[in-house]
């Protein structure tokens, strides 16, 4: 017997309990096996893993929330406010929790551009794409109920026009209006019902979603833009365990560093508590990842033709909505190696317009 | 082997008979549920009218929110002296209005709407005019009137 087997039976000795029990072996192989492509691109294979870290510190920071927080109009703002001025390091944990929001949300937009640009969606991944955008989707949805939960005039503004929104679907938008505020307006009805959401209804989804997105990953392995699949044909690709393992948490120990620094420097305001019979306060906007849709909406003139435009504006980003989540469907050109250079085009086009908008809507004073 | 007489074969008959059956069960299941999540109508006492203010309260150009019933209405005193009053949820996405001393007329600070002091969507996107309301001065009340 070489030396070299009597150190594979002693392993196989240690782990004997959890062998009989678990396809032990088959997940070690697994880890073994699994590698990361190089190429001039492979920086973007990290953001992934970063959402999924503001996504783990989301979970850890909302369950202690939840131990102070009371979720009705006449207790919640009082409730946060105890939690930021009584409860030791509660500051800390609720500007933890809403930086770390935004930067999940900012960390999920990047990784889903950055998809879209090296075409990660192409056969066999549609799926992955799929659960991805709704992840996405999922995502702004707890940035959107979460708004509301501290009850104060910020929020209570951006939840009434929120919801309002949603009222301008055809056939079924009053009904979802009445679902979504637990009535005809926005009270405590709403709050009560924006908490179910944001602590079970949305964690329940996104963890079904999460469990296949990550399957469809690992099962399918990381895919390689068609532009770097000849450079990295030529590298040596990167053994996930222990070496990128390794990269992703010296990025997530950045993250955690910067986030950190972001909630002690920056604490998260909690602003005045709702007053439904105040006007709503100049300069309101919303979370800067609603901004863009905010400001091309003001642009939108009133009426166009017989319709409001209004209307108009949120069917047409319902529809860029729809296109996006159906990319890997109509997008066929890469998986039979030709360029789909409109795609990408539209792909830049729709990060710079973004970008764009949402500047004009820090630069502009909102007071003209 | 005998033809089937009938159009529809016992296969099908099975398939379409556990189907409906399969069918009804996720309906009855879900429409309680779907029936429960929509809040029950709560009714409101129409108040048809209020007292927005004390005859003195207000000085010429300016306004103020008020209650009416469970919706806000704002109290505009033109800069003439006049009482104007309208609800006070702008037409375009619901925010609630504010009078503007330096405008001279009401203003929605969600998306910048502007209202003349006829109620009068003048710019900005919304599709409306705010809905108006008779006022009437009784004694040292300002009361605030539903138009029928």
């Amino acid at each position: 017997m070489s030396q070299e087997d009597n150190i594979t039976n002693s392993h196989a000795e240690k782990a004997g309990f959890w062998r009989e029990r678990f396809p032990l072996d088959a997940v070690a192989y697994f880890f073994k096996k699994k590698n990361v492509p190089m190429h001039r691109h492979s920086i973007w294979y990290y953001l992934g893993g970063m959402t999924l870290f503001f996504f783990i510190i989301q979970v850890g920071t909302g369950i202690l929330l939840l131990l102070y927080y009371r979720p009705t109009a006449e207790a919640a703002f009082e409730s946060v406010q105890f939690i930021m001025t009584k409860v030791q390091f509660g500051w800390l944990i609720r500007s933890i929790h809403s930086w770390s929001a935004n930067l999940m949300v900012a960390a999920a937009m990047i990784h889903m551009f950055s998809v879209f640009l090296m075409k990660a969606y192409r056969k066999p991944r549609e799926i992955t794409w799929v659960s991805g955008v709704l992840l996405f989707f999922l995502t702004l949805g707890f940035g959107f109920s979460g708004y509301l939960l501290p009850w104060n005039t910020l929020a209570y503004f951006a939840t009434k026009v929120g919801t309002e929104i949603v009222s301008v679907i055809p056939f079924i938008g009053h009904d979802l209006l009445v679902f979504l505020r637990g009535g005809e307006e926005v009270t405590g009805a709403t709050l009560t019902r924006f908490f179910g959401i944001h602590v079970a209804v949305l964690p329940m989804l996104v963890t079904a979603l999460l469990v296949l997105h990550l399957l469809l990953v690992q099962v399918q392995g990381m895919s390689v833009p068609p532009s770097q699949i000849e450079i990295s044909a030529r590298n040596k690709p990167m053994p996930f365990f222990p070496y990128f393992l390794l990269r992703d948490l010296l990025g997530w120990l950045v993250a955690l560093g910067v986030l950190i620094a972001l909630a002690a420097l920056f604490p998260w305001e909690l602003g005045e508590k709702a007053d439904p019979f105040a006007p709503a306060p100049p300069g309101i906007k919303p979370e800067w990842y609603f901004l863009f849709m905010f400001q091309t909406l003001k642009y939108i003139p009133a009426k166009i033709l017989f319709m409001d435009g209004e209307v108009l504006g949120i069917l047409a980003f319902g529809l860029v909505g729809l296109f996006w989540l159906l990319i890997p469907f109509i997008d066929r050109r890469p998986e039979e190696r030709r360029s789909s250079r409109w795609f990408t085009a539209f792909g830049w086009a729709a990060i710079a317009f973004i970008i764009v908008m949402s500047l004009i809507a820090y630069v502009i004073p909102q007071t003209f | 082997m005998e033809k089937e007489k009938s159009g529809l074969d016992r296969r099908s008959f099975l398939d379409y008979f556990l189907g409906g059956g399969v069918v009804a069960l996720i309906g009855s299941v879900f429409f309680p549920v779907l029936k429960y999540i929509m809040p029950p109508a709560i009714p409101q006492a129409v108040q048809n009218d209020v007292v927005a203010a004390k005859a003195n309260e207000l000085q010429p150009n300016a306004g103020k929110i008020f209650r009416f019933g469970n919706k806000p209405g704002i109290l505009v005193r033109t800069p003439e002296g006049d009482y104007r009053a309208f609800s006070a949820v702008c037409t375009h996405l619901q925010c609630t209005v504010q009078y503007r001393d330096d405008f001279k007329h009401i203003w929605c600070a969600c998306h910048n709407a502007h209202f003349d002091l006829n109620g009068r969507n003048i710019a900005g996107p919304p599709p409306r005019p705010l809905e108006e309301y008779r006022v009437e001065i009784r004694g040292e009340e300002v009361v605030v009137i539903r138009k029928a």
